[in-house]
């Protein structure tokens, strides 16, 4: 007799006994999966089928189902190995009973719902989604047209002025500015933008660098700063170079 | 001579037990009493009342229609006698039966219920995830939270359709777990007795 063709017919696996070891050595079957008691059933069937006894297919069977039960209990018990370690035999014997214990009372559950469910082979009856719910109805309080023509009338008014007072910041005109540098550049040919401007507000300063932009646009002055936030310094474009640019560029 | 006049008035607990009959007809899925009371709009002791009335006119050998106590609720099946011709027509739910692997994770969930799948498989020691998953396609079993904490392992509990097809009235109708398998004490006494005869 030889062991690896045992023949095997299992939940997780169907075929000859080498076949499970080669899936499970390489990994393509979990150990876990594996009814490792349905082996020994089968093994045992086997034999009683047999006249005699053969000592050495057995011996080879006890190694091959031992190995593969301490792989299984270790794949399946990764911490609980260490737990169980920890108790004296005593108690290792108690825990183990009673895990014997539970487990037996659930295949008896299992024995009973089988022989409950081959009882109810009689028993049709429907099944399918549960038919739709109502939706619930929403209902409206009484109305009055007269409360609609009101609702439409408070709509049909004018909005009231919205107020900009807040908004109201008051620029100074640009002209005022450009016009104030074109007079300061017929005295000086050069000023200093800051020491001009030391004083006024934010927005004034604000308004007194666009005026500078514009008299840059209108190629009157030319702005230079050494570095940033360095001194703006304001100088007179040469009536003459600008003229003269004027030609070139025409 | 002169007969007492014999009113023929319609019952008004019969009016009730065939508002009931509709709504069992329509109906999919068990309904509980709170539900029927809801929808006829009557009191709990008028509908027990109005389905003992029913229970009488839809039982085997009188109907092909039987009304059952199922799954905390009540609900129509066909009767034994048109079991056969169903057969011919339609698949009960649980048609092919069920595999060791997967009655004995049943009963685990049954009873321990909510349970994760690393308890079922310490209990079994074998894994049960096809078990589980063959289960719940059949919907039989289904998912009822998490194990506490982070990432904890999905927990399962068994369906109505479970009571229904086990017919069982409620998870309570199932034997006591007492009652079932050797108690404790007959295993350690067994397995002290193997220990005895080893060192003897």
């Amino acid at each position: 007799m030889v062991v690896r063709e045992l023949e095997l017919d299992l939940d997780a696996f169907e075929g000859p006994f080498d076949l499970l070891l080669t899936l499970v050595l390489r990994e393509e079957l979990d150990l876990a999966e594996v009814d490792v008691a349905a082996i020994v059933v089968a093994f045992v069937e086997l034999l009683a089928d047999r006249e005699t006894l053969d000592l050495e297919a057995c011996g080879e069977f006890l190694v091959l189902v031992s190995t593969l039960l301490e792989l299984k209990a270790r794949a399946l018990f990764p911490d609980e190995a260490a737990e169980l370690a920890d108790l004296g035999p005593e108690e290792a014997a108690e825990e183990l009973a009673r895990r014997l214990a539970e487990y037996r009372r659930m295949k008896e559950a299992a024995a009973w719902l089988a022989e409950r469910l081959s009882d109810s082979r009689e028993r049709f009856f429907r099944l399918g989604p549960a038919p739709l719910a109502p939706q619930p109805e929403r209902k409206l309080a009484p109305q009055d047209p007269a409360q609609l023509a009101a609702a439409l009338r408070a709509l049909a008014a004018d909005p009231p002025q919205v107020s900009l007072a807040h908004m109201a910041l008051r620029f100074p005109p640009v002209a005022l500015f450009v016009e104030r540098f074109r007079a300061l550049l017929q005295r000086r040919r050069l000023f200093d933008f800051d020491a001009e401007v030391s004083g006024m507000s934010r927005v004034e300063i604000a308004v007194a660098f666009l005026a500078l932009l514009e008299l840059r646009k209108q190629d009157e002055i030319v702005i230079n700063q050494a570095a940033p936030f360095a001194p703006i310094r304001i100088a007179r474009v040469d009536v003459e170079r600008s003229s003269s640019w004027n030609v070139r560029s025409a | 001579m002169e007969r007492p006049l014999r009113l023929i008035a319609a019952n008004p607990l019969d009016a009730l037990a065939r508002t009931i009959e509709g709504l069992l007809v329509v109906a999919t899925v068990p309904l509980s009493i709170e539900e029927l009371c809801e929808a006829a709009n009557e009191s709990e002791e008028r509908v027990q009342t109005a389905l003992g009335l029913l229970g009488e006119r839809h039982r085997e050998g009188r109907s092909g229609i039987v009304l059952e106590h199922v799954a905390g609720g009540w609900a129509f099946r066909a009767s034994r006698d048109a079991a056969e011709a169903c057969a011919r027509l339609f698949e009960r739910p649980v048609q092919r039966g069920l595999t060791r692997a997967a009655l004995e994770t049943l009963s685990i969930v049954a009873y321990l219920g909510p349970v994760s799948r690393p308890e079922i498989a310490r209990i079994r020691g074998v894994a049960a995830d096809s078990a589980v998953a063959g289960l719940l396609e059949r919907g039989l079993i289904a998912e009822a939270g998490r194990d506490h904490g982070i990432g904890g392992a999905v927990r399962y509990r068994t369906t109505p359709l479970f009571e229904r097809v086990f017919a069982l009235e409620s998870l309570a109708a199932l034997p006591r777990l007492d009652d079932l398998g050797e108690d404790v004490d007959a295993i350690r006494d067994r397995l002290a007795r193997v220990a005895e005869q080893r060192s003897a």
